[in-house]
C-alpha cells in the first residue's frame, strides 16, 4: 500500500457541487483527518476512496496508479475498508452473519459453515466487543452496539487503508476511548487511516494531519503540531465560535412544569422520578443503553407498557395519547434524525407542519398561507438554509435536517422539551446555534430535559446532572459542580 | 428538457405525449383525431379510473390494497339486490352500496393499522373474502331484472332509474355520466390527499411510519380512515359498472386491482410511499386508457394487445424511475 493522492476530485450531486477540484494527499502509514461543517464535503471525499461514488471529474491515485473504484468491493479488493456513518447492517441476521457477509464461509462451495463462521466473528469481535454473543441477532442490539460490530467487520477486511465516517457519532466516551484504543492499534500495524469528523477532540487525540474542507473545497492540511482549536474551527467556519461552556446560569426556584413520579416500565426503567422547573434545564448523564432514550419515549407515551405519572404543567398526562401529551405542553425530539426525526424523502414544509395540524388548518382544510407564514418565520429564526420549503428534507445538510425537527416542535409553543442528542453528528456551526436555542428555550420560561453523551455539552448546558444507570437514576449533581470525571465515574458505578 | 425529466410530473406528461404521437401516427384513418373516440376511452377507463384513485391513497401510506376488484364486485351484487330485488329507491340503494363498502375498507384498514399486519396480506384474505361473500349473497348469479321465481319461471322487472341515469350519457351525448364521476371522485381524492390535514398526515405516514408516531400522528386512526375510504371508492366503481352492465355480477371487477395499481404506479407514486399524488394518476389512468384504445381502434388483437400493454407498462416505469 502507498500513497494516496487526490488530484482535483470534483463530485456533483443533481445540482449541488459536493466537492469542487480538492486536491490531496494522504501519505501510508499516517492517520489523516478529514474535518469540516456538515456538507462541506469530507464525507463524499471519503466515499470517493471506498468505492461508493464515483468522481465527476479528477482522478485517484493510490501509489501512483490510478484508481477507479465502481463499486465497494472492488475498493475492497484493493484494500480500502469503510466503517459508514450511517449504520448498514441486516437487522434479521445474527452478528456472526452480518461481520462476514460477502464472504461467508462454506463447505463444498455451497452450505453455511457455522462453526468456522462462529469462531472467525469472534475472532474479529475479540478486541473490539469482546462481551458480545455472536449469534444475537442484530436488531437486538443498541445503536451503539451495532457501530461497533461494523467497526469490526471493516477491520476484519484487513484493509491497508481503513475510513471511518464519524464512527463516534453514536458511541459513548467509554466505547469511543476502545474505538481509540484499536485505531492505534491499528496504526501500528501500518494501516492507513483516513478519520473523518468535526469532533476536535478526538482529531487531536487521533490525526498525524488535518485537512479542512468547507463548501467542497479544501481549505488547508495542518500538521497535528500546527494544528489549534481556534485555527482549525475558523478554518471549518470562516468565523472564530463563541465559547463550548459560556454558561448562562441564572434564576433560582420557579414554578414546576415537569413532574414525573415513579415511572417505570419492565426491563427498562425503575421507578424514576423528578422534575424540572420553569427555565430549567435538566441533564441526563448516562452510557448508552442506560435507558435515557427509554425514559424519554415512556415520558412521550411511546412505551404502551410504562407505569407511574408525568404532569406536564399541571395536566396529569397518564392514558393519554401521544397528541394529548403535546397538547398538554409536551415536545420531544429524539436522537435519531432519519429514523425518528424526520421523513427525509418528504418536503421540508411536509415535515415542519405534521406536529401543528391544529394552526394550519382552517375548517376542513389547510391554510397555506398561513402554514408559509409559519414555516418562514421559523426557518428563518433557526437559520435554515433550503433551496425551497418543498424540496425533500434528504437534500438539507445534517445541521439543517436537525434544525428542521427542532423548528417542527418549536413551532408547537411547548412549555416542556425532551431533547434526547439534540447535536448528533452535526457540525460545529449548528452545534452552537442550537445550544443558543436550548438555552434561549429555558430563558424563556421553558424546562428542559436534554439527554446527552457529550460530557461538555451537559456542562455547558445544564442547572441539574442527573445521572442514569441501568434503568435507574443513580445521583444528581449542580450544573456549575460537576466535572466530566465525577460523571464519568457515576455513569459507570466506579 | 432536463428539469422537465427530475420532475415526476414532467415524465408523466411526457409519456402521455409519447402515448398520443403513436395514436396521432396510427390514427386508424382519422379515428384518433374524432371526440367519439376520446369519450368512449374516457368512459372505458371510469371505473378503473375510480379505483385507481381508491388505491393511490391507500399507496400514498405505504400500502397496498388488493381487495378493490373484489369489493367492486360485491358492490355490483348489493346494489343490484338492493334496487332490482328488494325495489329499494335510489338513494338507499346507493348509501347502503357505499357503507357496505367503506365497512370491508375500515376492516382491512383495523387488521393493518391496530394489528400490524402487511397490508399485502390483510387486503389479500379481504379480496378472497368479499369475492366469496359476493357469491354468497347472489347464489353465484348475475343479479338482474330477470327475476326467478320460486317455481324456476323468471319474470322481468323494470329497470330502475337510477341504472339508466349512471349508464347514460350527457350534455348532447358528448360525456358519459360515470366518466362525470370517475372526474368527481378524482376531484374528491385530489381534495382530500392535498388540502387537508389527515391527507398530509397519509404522506408523513407513508413517508416514515416513525417519524410519525414522534410527531404525534394518530397511525391506526390515519390507516382506517385510508382503506375506509378506499372501500368506498370501490363500492361507487361497483354502482357504476352495475349501471353500465345492467346487471350486479358477482364475478364483476377480476384483476381490476392490477389495473388500478398499474395505472397508479405508471403516474409515478411510488410504491414506497410517502411520494406522487392524484394529479399522477390522472395522467395514469389517461396513458393507459389512451394505449388500449390505440391499439384497439387499430385493430389489435387481444393477444398482442396484452403483451405489448405488458411491455409498455415496464418501458413506463423504468423510464420514470430514471429521473430519481
Amino acid at each position: 500500500m502507498a500513497d494516496i493522492h487526490f488530484d482535483t476530485i470534483t463530485k456533483r450531486f443533481g445540482g449541488t457541487v459536493a466537492l469542487d477540484a480538492v486536491s490531496l494527499t494522504i501519505r501510508e502509514g499516517e492517520c489523516h483527518a478529514l474535518m469540516g461543517e456538515n456538507g462541506a464535503g469530507k464525507s463524499t471525499l471519503g466515499k470517493i476512496l471506498a468505492g461508493i461514488h464515483r468522481p465527476d471529474g479528477g482522478t485517484l491515485m493510490i501509489g501512483g496508479s490510478r484508481k477507479i473504484f465502481h463499486s465497494v468491493p472492488e475498493a475492497r479488493a484493493a484494500g480500502i475498508g469503510m466503517v459508514y456513518q450511517e449504520l448498514a447492517s441486516c437487522p434479521d441476521l445474527s452478528i456472526a452473519e452480518n461481520l462476514l457477509l460477502g464472504h461467508t464461509p462454506c463447505r463444498w462451495g455451497l452450505f453455511v459453515d457455522r462453526r468456522t463462521m462462529a469462531a472467525e466473528s469472534r475472532d474479529l469481535l475479540h478486541g473490539i466487543a469482546p462481551e458480545l454473543d455472536v449469534r444475537r441477532m442484530m436488531h437486538s442490539l443498541s445503536v451503539a452496539q451495532r457501530q461497533l460490530v461494523q467497526i469490526a467487520a471493516a477491520i476484519g477486511t484487513r484493509a491497508g487503508i481503513l475510513v471511518f465516517d464519524e464512527p463516534t457519532s453514536s458511541l459513548a466516551d467509554a466505547e469511543s476511548k476502545r474505538l481509540f484504543a484499536i485505531i492505534a492499534d491499528l496504526r501500528k500495524r501500518g494501516v492507513t487511516i483516513v478519520y473523518v469528523s468535526h469532533r476536535l477532540p478526538e482529531v487531536f487525540e487521533l490525526a498525524d494531519s488535518i485537512s479542512v474542507l468547507r463548501d467542497g473545497r479544501l481549505v488547508g492540511t495542518l500538521s497535528r503540531s500546527e494544528a489549534t482549536d481556534d485555527v482549525l474551527v475558523r478554518m471549518m467556519i470562516g468565523r472564530p465560535l463563541l465559547s463550548e461552556t459560556e454558561i448562562r446560569k441564572e434564576g433560582g426556584p420557579s414554578k414546576i412544569l415537569l413532574e414525573v413520579r415513579g415511572l417505570s416500565s419492565p426491563g427498562l426503567l425503575t421507578s424514576l422520578s423528578l422534575s424540572a422547573g420553569a427555565g430549567e434545564i435538566v441533564g441526563i448523564a448516562g452510557l448508552v443503553g442506560a435507558g435515557r432514550s427509554e425514559m424519554a419515549r415512556a415520558m412521550f407515551g411511546l412505551d404502551a407498557a410504562s407505569s407511574g405519572t408525568v404532569t406536564i404543567a399541571g395536566t396529569e398526562t397518564s392514558g393519554l395519547s401521544v397528541r394529548g401529551r403535546m397538547k398538554a405542553g409536551l415536545a420531544f425530539i429524539p436522537e435519531d434524525r432519519k429514523l425518528q426525526g424526520l421523513a427525509l424523502e418528504l418536503s421540508c414544509r411536509r415535515n415542519f407542519s405534521l406536529t401543528i395540524p391544529e394552526k394550519i388548518r382552517r375548517l376542513c382544510f389547510l391554510d397555506h398561507h398561513r402554514e408559509t407564514a409559519l414555516l418562514t418565520a421559523f426557518f428563518r429564526m433557526l437559520g435554515i438554509k433550503t433551496s425551497s420549503p418543498d424540496a425533500p428534507a434528504s437534500s438539507l445538510s445534517g445541521g439543517n435536517q436537525q434544525k428542521i425537527v427542532l423548528a417542527k416542535w418549536l413551532a408547537r409553543d411547548a412549555r416542556v422539551f425532551i431533547l434526547d442528542e439534540p447535536t448528533r453528528g452535526i457540525d460545529v456551526g449548528a452545534k452552537s446555534s442550537i445550544h443558543t436555542i436550548i438555552r434561549e428555550l429555558a430563558a424563556n420560561g421553558a424546562a428542559i430535559l436534554l439527554i446527552s453523551s457529550e460530557l461538555p455539552e451537559l456542562l455547558g448546558l445544564s442547572h441539574r446532572i442527573i445521572v442514569m444507570r441501568q434503568g435507574e437514576f443513580v445521583g444528581e449533581v449542580d450544573g456549575t459542580l460537576a466535572t466530566q470525571e465525577s460523571l464519568l465515574r457515576m455513569m459507570s458505578g466506579l | 428538457m432536463r428539469s422537465l425529466l427530475r420532475n415526476p410530473v414532467g415524465r408523466a406528461v411526457l409519456s402521455l405525449v409519447l402515448v398520443c404521437l403513436v395514436g396521432v401516427v396510427f390514427n386508424a384513418d382519422g379515428t384518433f383525431f374524432r371526440w367519439d373516440t376520446h369519450r368512449d376511452m374516457l368512459r372505458l377507463v371510469s371505473v378503473y379510473g375510480i379505483l385507481a384513485a381508491a388505491s393511490t391513497i391507500v399507496i400514498i401510506t405505504g400500502g397496498i390494497d388488493l381487495s378493490v376488484g373484489s369489493l367492486l364486485g360485491l358492490s355490483a351484487v348489493c346494489f343490484s339486490i338492493f334496487s332490482i330485488h328488494r325495489g329499494w329507491g335510489a338513494i338507499p340503494s346507493v348509501l347502503a352500496t357505499l357503507c357496505i363498502g367503506a365497512v370491508c375498507g375500515s376492516i382491512s384498514g383495523g387488521v393493518i393499522g391496530r394489528f400490524k399486519i402487511q397490508p399485502f396480506i390483510a387486503t389479500l384474505a379481504m379480496m378472497v373474502f368479499a369475492r366469496g361473500f359476493a357469491k354468497y349473497i347472489s347464489a353465484g348469479q348475475k343479479i338482474s331484472t330477470a327475476v326467478q321465481s320460486t317455481d324456476g319461471t323468471f319474470s322481468y322487472v323494470p329497470v330502475p332509474g337510477i341504472f339508466d341515469f349512471i349508464g347514460t350519457r350527457i350534455w348532447g351525448d358528448n360525456i358519459a355520466v360515470v366518466t362525470i364521476l370517475m372526474i368527481v371522485v378524482l376531484f374528491a381524492a385530489w381534495v382530500f390527499l392535498s388540502q387537508t390535514v389527515p391527507g398530509r398526515e397519509l404522506y408523513a405516514i407513508g413517508g416514515n411510519e416513525e417519524a410519525a408516531r414522534f410527531s404525534g400522528v394518530p397511525i391506526p386512526k390515519n390507516i382506517i380512515i385510508a382503506y375506509a375510504i378506499s372501500g368506498l371508492l370501490c363500492a361507487a366503481a361497483g354502482i357504476a359498472q352495475a349501471a353500465q352492465e345492467l346487471q350486479g355480477d358477482p364475478e364483476a371487477g377480476a384483476s381490476y386491482e392490477l389495473s388500478a395499481i398499474a395505472m397508479v404506479v405508471i403516474g409515478g407514486t411510488s410504491l414506497r410511499g410517502g411520494t406522487g399524488g392524484i394529479h399522477l394518476t390522472v395522467l395514469g389512468i389517461l396513458i393507459i386508457g389512451y394505449l388500449e384504445k390505440i391499439l384497439s381502434i387499430n385493430a389489435v388483437g387481444e393477444e398482442t394487445r396484452l403483451m405489448l400493454t405488458g411491455a409498455i407498462i415496464l418501458a413506463a416505469v423504468l423510464f420514470q424511475k430514471k429521473g430519481d
